[in-house]
C-alpha cells in the first residue's frame, strides 16, 4: 500500500537525537533518534508502557530530558529559554486525548482562545477564523454550545479546531481515536489528512489504533520499553519479521520476561 | 508596490475596467493580515467593485482568508462585486479546507472574470 499521496520535503521539522529520559530513577526512553520531515505524518505506536506518550510530552517541551536534544523547526527545545519556547508554541498545535476543552467556555470561545491569547487580530477576524475552523471539522454552527452538550467525537473535533486555529506548522495528537466509534475515528483520520494536504502541516500522532495508523501514516516509529524497534513506512512495518512488532500488529499479549534477581530487588526496594 | 513597514505584505491598487484590483505580494499571515484587512475593507467601503489578485502572495493563513471573508460579506451587503483572481494551488488548498472555494467568485484573471460576467 502506498502512503497518503503526499510527498513530504526532506527538510526535518522535528529532530530527536540521543534522547534519554527518566522518571525518578527509572529510565523511560533510551537514546531515541527520530526525524520527522516537513509535511510528514509520523505515527508513534507501541504497547502500554512503551514510552510513546512520554516521547510526545518531551517533544512538547513539557518535561526536561536527562540528555539528548529535541529540535522543533530548527530550535533545540532543551536549550531555549521560556520566552523562546512560548514563541515556538505559537507554531504548535496539540490535540490531547480527552479534548481538554474548558467546560466554562462555549465551543467558539474555546476554539478562539489561542488567537485571543497570542495575537492582536481584530475581533471580527478572530470570530471568522474560529467559525472557519469549526466548519473544517464539520462543527459549523456549533460555536455557541457548551462542551458538555457535545458527544465524545464532537469534543475531539472541537479540540482539533482549537489546535489548528493558529495554522500551526507542527500538530501533535495524543490517541486521537481513543473512545471513538470506528466511523468517527475514520472521519477524524480523514480530517488529519485534509489538514496536512491543505496546510503542509507536520503531524505527529501517538496511537495504539492500528487501523488509524495504517490510514494516515507516512512513516511509523515503533517503540517498545523505551527503545525504538523500528522506523519505517506502513509497508515496511507490516512486513517486518521482528517478533515484537508482529505481536503488536497481531494484538498478541506480550510475554513478560522476569529476571528473578532483578524482580526481587524491585519488590524489596533495592536498587540494582 | 506599496510596502507597509514592519509587515510581510505589500500591495498596489489599480483601477481597471470598473474594478479596483488589489495586488498583494508577500505573506498574508498573523502579522500581515491587519494591514491586508484594512486595505481590503477600505476598497469595498469606497463603494467599488473589488478584485483581489493573489498571484504574488507566497503564503496566506486563516487570518488572511478571514479578511477575504469579511471583504466578501461587506461587498455583498453593499451589493458590490468581490472576487479573487490568480489564486495559487496553495491558496486554493486553504480555501478548499474551509469550504470557501464554493463561496468566492474565483477566476484565473481579470479578463476571464469579465468574460464570465
Amino acid at each position: 500500500m502506498m502512503s497518503n499521496h503526499h510527498t513530504p520535503t526532506d527538510q526535518a521539522a522535528i529532530e530527536v537525537e540521543n534522547l534519554v529520559t527518566h522518571y525518578g530513577s527509572t529510565r523511560i526512553l533510551n537514546n531515541i533518534d527520530m526525524q520527522v520531515s516537513t509535511g510528514e505524518i509520523m505515527v508513534i505506536m507501541g504497547g502500554s508502557g512503551s514510552g510513546k506518550s512520554t516521547l510526545l510530552r518531551y517533544m512538547l517541551g513539557l518535561h526536561e530530558a536527562t540528555s539528548g536534544s529535541i529540535k522543533l523547526l530548527g530550535q533545540d527545545i532543551t536549550e531555549i529559554n521560556a520566552e523562546e519556547m512560548d514563541e515556538l508554541r505559537k507554531n504548535m498545535g496539540v490535540s490531547f486525548q480527552g479534548g481538554a476543552l474548558f467546560n466554562s467556555m462555549t465551543v467558539g470561545e474555546n476554539v478562539c482562545l489561542p488567537l485571543r491569547e497570542h495575537t492582536h487580530l481584530d475581533e471580527n477576524t478572530i470570530q471568522i477564523m474560529g467559525r472557519m475552523k469549526l466548519s473544517v471539522v464539520n462543527l459549523g454552527g456549533f460555536e455557541d454550545l457548551m462542551p458538555a452538550q457535545l458527544s465524545g467525537g464532537m469534543i475531539k473535533r472541537a479540540a482539533l479546531a482549537r489546535a489548528i486555529v493558529m495554522d500551526p506548522k507542527l500538530l501533535f495528537f495524543d490517541e486521537p481515536s481513543a473512545g471513538l466509534d470506528p466511523v468517527a475515528a475514520a472521519e477524524l483520520d480523514d480530517l488529519i489528512l485534509r489538514i496536512r494536504k491543505a496546510l503542509n502541516t507536520t503531524i505527529v500522532v501517538v496511537t495504539h489504533d492500528l487501523d488509524s495508523t495504517f490510514r494516515i501514516a507516512d512513516r511509523i516509529t515503533v517503540l517498545d520499553k523505551g527503545d525504538i524497534l523500528m522506523i519505517g513506512t506502513v509497508e515496511e512495518v507490516r512486513n517486518s519479521d521482528n517478533e515484537r512488532i508482529q505481536s503488536l500488529l497481531n494484538r498478541e499479549a506480550r510475554h513478560i520476561e522476569i529476571d528473578a534477581d532483578e524482580y526481587i530487588k524491585e519488590l524489596t526496594g533495592q536498587k540494582s | 508596490m506599496q510596502k507597509i513597514s514592519d509587515s510581510p505584505v505589500s500591495f498596489e491598487i489599480d483601477d481597471e475596467q470598473g474594478y479596483l484590483i488589489v495586488r498583494f505580494a508577500g505573506e498574508i499571515d498573523l502579522y500581515g493580515t491587519p494591514h491586508a484587512r484594512e486595505v481590503i475593507l477600505n476598497c469595498v467601503k469606497s463603494d467599488r467593485n473589488t478584485v483581489i489578485d493573489l498571484s504574488a502572495v507566497t503564503y496566506i493563513d486563516s487570518s488572511g482568508v478571514a479578511s477575504l471573508v469579511e471583504g466578501y460579506q461587506l461587498a455583498k451587503t453593499n451589493q458590490l462585486e468581490f472576487g479573487l483572481i490568480n489564486t495559487s494551488e496553495a491558496v486554493m488548498n486553504v480555501l478548499q479546507l474551509a469550504h470557501l472555494d464554493k463561496v468566492f467568485s474565483i477566476h484565473a484573471s481579470l479578463n476571464e472574470r469579465l468574460q464570465a460576467s
